[in-house]
């Protein structure tokens, strides 16, 4: 067990100095100059901020002197908000996208769950038909038309209500949190309604549910102690990716809702050409992805007494 | 089962516990909540360049002298001061103080501007102190900053020598980066000066009590601030950051916030909830700036006058833009700098080609018969959707009129930038915004030597023109030479101006005294008052 | 106890008997069989008869709608579906100066109250082309402010949009911007030169859908200037999908739209699944040390942070002037997505070398190509197959993101995903600017999804046993 995990974290460490590889050169591709600015400056200004950014040194170099800051956990300061640094900006806004993330994961897990469980109860059955049609919707839509949706249904809700029920943007309270965290969630939701429903399906046709059945136990007793329980498991191994698409993938959510997060910072990086935040949360978003997939893969193996990890 | 209940049943309680918020505008605390379109990047004022950072720091710090509503220059820290062709001097106000209850002084202004000069800042607008005297040498680090042609004469007094006579010297100091700036407390604080609230101080009306990056601040009334017994607002509250104009309006209508801007995708709505909607002219211009390096197809009069005579500056305004407020392109001088007397561009109108279709085809065929037929050009665009969509609209006109083939180069802002730099372009979509109250803020934009003009336009007439308004103190030269210039831009078709930027914004009723201005924080909340 | 015997007669050949063994049911290959089970799938069918009409929609389609997707028609901006509409001939725009008042001083005290101003009136008869407005000289004020309104104000709070501002002097104001042929309500308010009082006057006028001869031959609708008279009645050009900011037509666009999305959508996953189905059977086939190394490379691809690696792949390859940004897009897609096939591929190939079938073709004698060619690719072909519907969904889904970001194809090159961006923002006013791209990548994305379900269980053996 502890040796699986070493390895694991071993392999983890190679693959976050890969990510960080690969950013560094895809980063000196872009063309453009991260120092040219709207108002064209003296030789002298462009040459101390050269300096400051340690980019008068050759490429090889400051690869060099990026991989030993890396290693002390030091990303350098922003080139667009001079005075911060971008390990504050990571402290800052990382845990506002994780909240957002986590809680759309809770949303999509316990949803698809929920629904999937329901379906395949009610198999073709009304609730079932409504809710696959639901599903089919939430898969072929793109996110951004449901965070547009989104808002706009808040605004009209708390202007027929005459009050603000909900925010409709911003960040702070769980209130705010819950508009963007669904619709962020809502295209793992549906993904993980289907996944549960064809599990659940399968599982019906096992053995141990016909033995269970034979014995004479409740079908309350066998829907949850026997089918829900088996049929999660293949739900929880695709978790793991999909941690990474939603935490990763909420910019969409983060720019409409007004909130905070890391994503909007990494897209106006982008578009800065901002090398250093650039370089420090891609780093910093590969390194939790590559974190996430361990400990999910892990906790499978004790859920799933089957897998042996070896 | 049971377990889903309870969940369930949290979920409920937290939406009928959800805190009813503070309005957007609140009379009895006089309270006023907004929100920026991005976190400010900086508030270092002297190395400060965009417009939120402008907007927040307008609030926080004061200058020499300020604008009223109506833009006349009024005392600021200073109380009176007089103009010569070689110094300018400033007394400043005895109860002028920091948020720390420290007067201002005369050093605190030496400071700063030595601050600025100092390549070692690598401010971007080191350039506006150059008719002070020496700045650009220092700015250039072929002089110490001591050498700044600026001195406190006592901590009240102080002394600017000019390198040349400026007759806008007084109205340049109402930008930020003539902000004062208190030596011991920049020192205390080292590199993370201006980082947070608490690494501020502050002698404008407010001061930030509270910044959490890129999701809201905070700026109270300051109790030391000299004219506070006219401040009626307590607080001024940003509490959302968002470029998205939709969620702005959404957040508007939601009464969270007191003032947003409209855009072509909005004002529909915004219209159809009854909203009252205003109109101010932000003083920028738009326009297509041509390549004149020598081989460009572009560096051609012909084709440019073609160009001239095709694009219909009305259709621009109407049709593309089709948002009230923008003004038509007449000329790259907006229309309201000011005169000899009266606005510029009333003493001296812009020669306009109007749209012709037959003089745009002569025009053409005489380019063809100087360098061939025209090569398809490359027309250099930021990727705004506005942007864009303004290039695809030239494209269309200059296909379908002048059988001219337009390829758009969409960009991101640093690469467009390299790109204008190193001349890869033939015409590129620029606009300018300007940096103080005065007629050369435009007007030496295409000078040869400017850095900023990167056409790369050389026409030693329009040079002699612009040091000619540089250095004389004559307003009525000044603004000859200046009319002169202006026609020299249309008959060498230099820039295609394409419009005036407008706005169009919301405003909560309740709110009086809001000043919008083309120099200086906007909008300005500092004389606002609420009421009932 | 006798030994067996053998006589002449025992090696007799038997009577060849009527019937041996009877096949009941067609001989069916792998694939047949798969055939026949999708088309029981009414789904599966119906999704596949709606790729194949989207292909039609693609390639033929503009053959059949032959407007050009690139015309823009500014007069005609945003507009709904609708039938063909008239419209009126006029003489092409003349400038206008308006009533300037000579000698006009402005007051020298601003006034505290002004009356609301009067003789508010149009100057002659409105057209889409401009509206002209006149009115008289109000006392005390030194400027006017003129508004419009697409329904009566209900209060001075309410007058709609600021159209724009006159001088004291100005007693005229000329409206050109994005007329319709609707029922607008102008409003006329006094300012002392920069506040304004709070009076107005009120004028409702219809402008006339008006067209120039000129316009009308840029549009087609006549070859020459001369086949029209002022004053005539014309029809102009119809727009079943309507016509988006540029007053482009929609149906067009969606059309050309439609290859972007569908080109990156097919092909994109076509290459990467090919360049996995290469590097995973060359490593699960093989295998041993480069399988390892191999293996070890692809994940360290997959671990990379998909939608970010995308978009700085994307900015790094870079868009030249006047180019599409397809082929950075295709490339940024291929480079990051082939690892799951070849992860996929390989574990098929692995589970493939060691069944029976393999060992018995070896044996007698079959070189690695055509184990390769004849065996092992045919039969992970059915999970290829599957693998490669699912990714069409995903990466057009990943075409509209990055459009929705700003960073997918450049302009003017339409894609259904920067179509849906663009919709996005009028949503409320023009909802058939995001409603048709959007169902259209629905459509799309649904499917493919309902196609690759059917496969799934046409193809999977478990499925097939369970009949």
């Amino acid at each position: 067990m502890l040796a699986y995990t070493l390895k694991r974290l071993i392999a983890g460490v190679i693959t976050v100095w890969f990510i960080a590889t690969a950013t560094f050169i895809a980063m000196h591709q872009v063309p453009g100059d991260p120092l040219m600015n709207d108002k064209a400056v003296s030789a002298e200004i462009r040459a101390n901020l050269e300096a400051k950014y340690g980019l008068d040194k050759p490429v090889t170099e400051q690869y060099f002197i990026f991989l030993g800051n890396m290693l002390t956990g030091d990303f350098g300061i922003s080139f667009t908000q001079q005075n911060r640094k971008v390990n504050d900006i990571i402290r800052d806004h990382f845990p506002v996208s994780a909240t957002l993330g986590l809680l759309a994961i809770f949303f999509a897990a316990t949803g698809g769950v929920l629904w999937g469980a329901l379906t395949a109860v009610y198999r073709n059955r009304l609730p079932d038909i409504i809710i696959m049609f639901l599903v089919i919707l939430g898969i072929s839509v793109p996110s951004f038309v449901f965070a547009a949706l989104g808002q706009l249904f808040l605004v009209n809700l708390n202007s027929l209500a005459g009050q603000s029920i909900i925010p409709v943007a911003g960040w702070g309270t769980f209130s705010h949190m819950l508009m963007p965290s669904m619709v962020l969630g809502l295209g793992t939701m549906a993904l993980l309604t289907r996944l549960m429903r064809s599990s659940m399906l399968e599982i019906v046709n096992e053995d141990y549910i016909k033995t269970a059945r034979a014995k004479g136990l409740s079908p309350t007793r066998i829907f949850f102690r026997h089918q829900l329980r088996n049929a999660i498991l293949p739900v929880i191994t695709v978790l793991g990716p999909q941690i990474a698409a939603i935490t990763t993938g909420g910019f969409v959510v983060e720019l409409v809702f007004a909130i905070p997060g890391l994503g909007r910072y990494f897209v106006q990086a982008v578009q800065q050409l901002d090398y250093t935040v650039i370089m420090g949360t891609t780093v910093f978003y590969g390194a939790f992805l590559v974190l996430m997939v361990i400990i999910v893969d892990i906790l499978y193996g004790f859920i799933d007494p089957r897998v042996r990890l070896s | 089962m049971r377990h889903i209940t309870v969940f369930l049943t949290c979920l409920l309680c937290q939406f009928a516990h959800a805190e009813v918020e503070a309005t957007s505008v609140d009379f009895h605390s006089q309270t006023l909540t907004i929100a920026l379109t991005q976190e400010p990047p900086q508030l270092n004022s002297a190395k400060a360049t965009d417009q939120v950072s402008g907007l927040v720091l307008g609030h926080l710090m004061q200058g020499l002298v300020r604008y009223d509503r109506r833009g006349n220059v009024i005392p600021g820290v200073a109380e009176r001061w007089e103009m010569t062709e070689t110094t300018a001097t400033f007394w400043l106000r005895k109860d002028a103080k920091w948020s720390d209850g420290k007067p201002v002084t005369a050093h605190d202004f030496v400071f700063a501007w030595q601050r600025v000069a100092d390549p070692k800042t690598a401010s971007q607008y080191a350039f506006i102190l150059s008719p002070i005297k020496n700045a650009a040498e220092i700015n250039e680090g072929k002089l110490p900053v001591t050498e700044l042609g600026v001195l406190a004469l006592d901590d009240r007094t102080l002394q600017v020598t000019l390198a040349r006579p400026t007759a806008y010297f007084v109205k340049l100091t109402v930008f930020n980066t003539f902000y004062p700036i208190r030596q011991d407390f920049f020192e205390s604080r080292g590199d993370q000066y201006a980082a947070d609230a608490k690494d501020l101080l502050y002698n404008g009306p407010f001061k930030m009590t509270e910044w959490t990056h890129s999701a809201s601040l905070k700026m109270i009334k300051n109790e030391h601030y000299w004219d506070r017994e006219n401040i009626s607002l307590n607080a001024i509250n940003v509490d959302y950051i968002t470029a998205d104009t939709r969620a702005r309006l959404n957040l508007y209508t939601d009464g969270k916030i007191a003032f947003t801007r409209l855009d072509g995708e909005t004002y529909k709505d915004a219209l159809s909830q009854r909203f009252r909607i205003r109109r101010f002219t932000t003083g920028s211009t738009f326009y297509l700036e041509y390549n004149h390096r020598p081989g460009k197809p572009t560096a051609n009069l012909n084709l440019r006058k073609a160009i001239q005579y095709i694009f219909d500056p009305d259709e621009m305004v109407n049709r593309v833009l089709a948002t009230p407020g923008n003004l038509r392109g007449e000329s790259l001088f907006p229309v309201w700098l000011n005169g000899v007397n009266d606005k510029f561009r009333r003493e001296y109108p812009a020669p306009q080609a109007g749209y012709n279709v037959k003089e745009a085809k002569r025009y053409l065929e005489l380019a063809v018969n100087e360098i061939g037929p025209i090569p398809p050009l490359v027309l250099l665009v930021s990727d705004s959707p506005t942007a864009t969509k303004q290039g695809e609209y030239m494209q269309g006109v200059l296909l379908n009129k002048l059988g001219i083939e337009l390829k758009i180069d969409v960009q991101t802002f640093k690469q467009r930038l390299a790109k204008m730099t190193s001349g890869e372009f033939d015409i590129v979509g620029a606009g300018w915004g300007p940096d103080f109250d005065d007629i050369l803020t435009f007007g030496d934009l295409l000078a040869s030597w400017n850095m900023n003009n990167r056409g790369r336009y050389n026409n030693p007439e329009y040079d002699r023109l612009v040091r000619l308004t540089m250095n004389s103190t004559d307003p009525k030269t000044r603004m000859d030479a200046m009319g002169k210039a202006q026609q020299i831009l249309f008959d060498d078709a230099v820039v295609l101006p394409q419009y005036e930027q407008g706005v169009i914004y919301l405003l909560h009723p309740k709110i009086k005294g809001v000043a919008r201005r083309v120099i200086g924080p906007d909008p300005d909340f500092t004389y606002a008052k609420i009421v009932p | 106890m006798s030994l067996f015997e053998p006589t002449s007669a025992d090696f007799e050949p038997l009577p060849r008997q009527e019937k041996t063994e009877q096949i009941t049911r067609p001989s069916l290959s792998y694939w047949q069989d798969a055939w026949v089970r999708l088309k029981k799938n009414t789904r599966a069918i119906i999704s596949l008869g709606i790729i194949i009409l989207l292909a039609l929609f693609t390639l033929i389609g503009p053959l059949l709608w032959s407007v050009n997707p690139a015309l823009q028609n500014l007069n005609q901006v945003s507009q709904a579906p609708s039938w063909a509409k008239s419209a009126v001939i006029i003489a092409p725009y003349q400038d206008w100066d308006g009533i300037r008042l000579e000698g006009y001083t402005s007051p020298n005290q601003i006034a505290s109250a002004v009356p609301a101003p009067t003789g508010f009136a149009m100057a002659d008869t409105p057209t889409t082309q401009r509206v002209r407005l006149i009115w008289d000289q109000t006392p005390g004020a030194d400027g006017y402010n003129v508004y419009r309104n697409n329904r009566a104000p209900r209060d001075f709070n309410d007058l709609g949009l600021p159209l724009g501002s006159t001088y004291g002097n100005e007693l005229s104001y000329e409206d050109r911007l994005s007329l319709e042929p609707r029922a607008y309500y102008y409003s006329l308010v006094p300012t002392d030169g920069y506040d304004e009082y709070e009076v107005y006057s009120q004028l409702i006028l219809t402008p006339v859908l008006a067209i120039t001869p000129d316009e009308a031959v840029e549009r087609g609708l006549v070859t020459d200037p001369s086949e029209v008279n002022i004053g005539d009645d014309i029809t102009i050009e119809f727009h079943p999908f309507g016509t988006d900011y540029l007053g482009r037509d929609m149906l067009a666009r969606l059309m050309e739209g439609a290859r972007v999305s569908l080109f990156i959508g097919i092909v994109a996953p076509f290459l990467f699944v090919l360049v996995g189905i290469i590097y995973g059977g060359f490593a699960g086939y093989f295998g041993g040390q480069l399988d390892g190394l191999l293996m070890r490379f692809a994940e360290f691809v997959v671990a990379l942070p998909f939608l970010l690696f995308m978009i700085l792949f994307k900015i790094a390859f870079g868009i030249g002037p006047g180019e599409s940004g397809i082929m950075p897009m295709l490339l940024a897609l291929i480079l990051l997505s082939w690892p799951s096939t070849a992860r996929l591929v390989r574990g098929q190939v692995l589970q493939i070398r060691e069944e029976g079938y393999i060992e018995a073709a070896r044996l007698l004698g079959a070189k690695d190509h055509y184990l390769i060619l004849r065996h092992i690719i045919p039969n992970t072909m059915g999970v290829i197959l599957v693998t490669l519907t699912f990714a069409v969904p995903s990466a057009i889904f990943t075409e509209a993101f990055l459009s929705f970001i700003g960073m997918g194809v450049a302009p003017p090159t339409p894609s259904w995903g920067s179509m849906c961006n663009e919709g996005v923002k009028t949503m409320l006013s023009h909802p058939h600017e995001l409603i048709f791209p959007a169902v259209f990548i629905s459509i799309t994305v649904l499917a493919f999804n309902l196609l690759g379900d059917g496969l799934t269980e046409a193809l999977d053996s478990k499925m097939r046993s369970r009949d």
